[in-house]
């Protein structure tokens, strides 16, 4: 049985969520070999050869993978396919993107989301945003696969891969990129952070949300996170969100802050280690969820906990 | 320019979902059903790509059972022109109805295809883009923001750590995200005119599609449950409990 890892990358360093799949295929048991696509991908490249468990590293390094659209990923995908048992892909925006183009091209099914192996068959996903677990069985030959980061502990170092070049594909020609406005931060990506401190509309405006949370985040080197609320009334932008439709997290300590718990909100932070919640409202959903609550007016108990670390 | 927007009929989002005891699904009997709300804001993007005078006709397609006929009526509401309903008893999966868009996207020949991101039951998130493969089409999934060209479409997506943008050749599909628009209430003039709107029904068999399942779900389980922890009276009890208890701080 033999498993292709789709990597993501930036071409000069892996994405943190590459090690969390790696780490899926690892459970399924069997030979893993990374698909590596790029445009002067090489360091990448270098770096996936290096994970543990992975014993061979394709590369396709050409200026037609250099924005990875999926329209050019899939057709390298799948005509890199024959002999694989699985094909695994991070559900980031990225996976997300790209798997089901491969899956339908190859006729199969795709397995989203799983957070659980099973069996080289069977696996757990969340439906209902996460209020119903599914435990899922395909019968096709081969299984088309995005896994959730959170629920997959990366895999660490040591492996010394084989670097293998292969063919690029044609450029499709579909599509073209414009431009990315990526967010410019010193602070850990919020899908691989240890410590997140997030904010919900309880801040009021953008200006208190940076103002009080910047400190905080600054101190615990933390992420910083939102709830929907506070993303849709502009306090930041769209990326910080966390919850269902946003980004999923589970890190070691997830600080929520004037945010009250809406459902989707939970969907999106309640596998964190630790959760803390600070909020006026006695009776927010977030506190039925949160190990430590803290019952106040956030603009005094915020600078007091920065202060105290 | 003809578009065509997929509706699906969901559990409604503000319904608390429950397992049912025997463990083989979630219980839908006598629960509230909505349009996905994803495909909402696809009709809406497609509607208001009509009012702008860029598109022709908008044209909703359901597959499922019967009772998605409500489902197309809500989208008639909201300003769609005309309505085809995929009729198919089978618990369908992301592959057969993206097969089957592609069979109704050979007969109505549309420039572009506007549908949601994901449905709120199975979270599966693939359609479009299984779509857009079966096509051979360009896509743009996660779109914020959709400008029409003449023979392209430009558009702005919600990716992570940020947003990118792309442009596609005509015909192309885009799947939308939640900030993408905030689709129109449906009026009551709207909702009884969308009565006598036209309504046609397919069948699987006559487009030619096998919609066999590839999925067995074997169990649904609920979710464990995280228990509640406890209050703290202030922040230097906090602090103690994080470096001492939970142990999460140095």
């Amino acid at each position: 049985m033999s498993i292709l890892v789709i990597a993501e990358h930036d071409n000069s360093a892996l994405k943190a969520a590459t090690l969390n799949t790696v780490a899926a295929a690892a459970r399924l048991g069997g030979d893993i070999h990374v698909l590596l696509a790029g445009s002067g991908c090489g360091a990448a490249a270098a770096a996936a050869a290096q994970l543990a468990g992975v014993s061979k590293v394709k590369v396709a390094d050409a200026a037609c993978y250099a924005d990875m659209s999926a329209e050019n990923m899939s057709t390298l995908v799948v005509a890199q396919a024959a002999g694989y048992s699985h094909i695994l892909a991070p559900s980031t925006s990225f996976g997300k993107n790209l798997a089901p183009r491969v899956a339908a091209l190859l006729d199969v099914a795709q397995i989203s989301d799983i957070i659980e192996v099973v069996s080289a068959d069977t696996f757990v996903r969340p439906i209902y945003a996460g209020n119903a677990l599914a435990t899922v069985q395909s019968v096709d030959a081969v299984k088309v696969i995005t896994v959730r980061t959170t629920a997959f502990d990366p895999v660490g170092q040591g492996g010394s891969a084989a670097v293998e070049s292969i063919a690029a594909g044609a450029d499709q020609g579909l599509s073209k990129l414009v431009g990315r406005e990526l967010t410019k931060s010193a602070r850990p990506e919020l899908g691989a952070a240890g410590t997140i401190v997030s904010g919900g509309r309880g801040l009021g405006n953008g200006e208190n949300y940076h103002k009080l949370l910047e400190p905080l985040a600054d101190k615990l080197g933390a992420a910083l996170g939102a709830s929907r609320a506070a993303v849709d009334a502009g306090f930041v932008p769209n990326d910080y969100q966390v919850g269902q439709t946003g980004k999923i997290v589970a890190p070691q300590l997830y600080i929520a802050i004037g945010i009250s718990g809406a459902i989707q909100h939970l969907a999106g932070m309640k596998d964190s280690k630790v959760i803390v919640a600070i909020n006026k409202d006695p009776d927010a959903p977030i506190f039925q969820v949160a190990d430590y609550g803290l019952v106040g007016d956030l603009f005094q108990l915020v600078p007091e906990l920065t202060a105290a670390l | 320019m003809k578009v065509l927007v997929p509706v699906k009929r969901v559990i409604d989002y503000n319904v608390k979902v429950r397992v049912k005891a025997d463990g083989t699904d979630v219980d839908l009997a006598n629960v509230k059903m909505s349009m996905n709300p994803f495909d909402e804001i696809a009709v809406e993007e497609a509607v208001r790509m009509k009012e702008g005078g860029k598109a022709t006709e908008v044209v909703v397609v359901s597959c499922g059972a019967t009772a998605c006929q409500e489902t197309l009526r809500a989208a008639l509401a909201l300003g769609a022109d005309r309505a085809i309903l995929v009729e198919s008893d089978v618990a369908l999966q992301p592959l057969a109805v993206a097969k089957l868009l592609k069979a109704v996207v050979a007969k109505e020949a549309p420039g572009m295809v506007v549908c949601g991101k994901q449905a709120i039951d199975d979270d599966s998130n693939q359609v479009g883009q299984m779509l857009a493969a079966l096509l051979g089409w360009p896509q743009a999934t996660f779109a914020s923001k959709v400008t029409l060209g003449d023979n392209n479409v430009t558009v702005t997506r919600e990716i992570d750590g940020g947003l990118e943008t792309l442009e596609l050749k005509l015909p192309a599909v885009v799947t939308t995200d939640l900030r993408l628009n905030e689709p129109r209430y449906a009026t009551l003039p709207n909702i009884m005119k969308a009565k006598k709107k036209p309504l046609e029904t397919l069948k699987p068999d006559a487009l030619g599609v096998d919609v066999t399942p590839r999925l067995k779900t074997l169990k649904v389980a609920e979710p464990p449950k995280r228990a509640g922890g406890v209050k703290v009276a202030d922040v230097a009890q906090l602090v103690d409990k994080l470096k001492n208890e939970a142990k999460v701080l140095g």
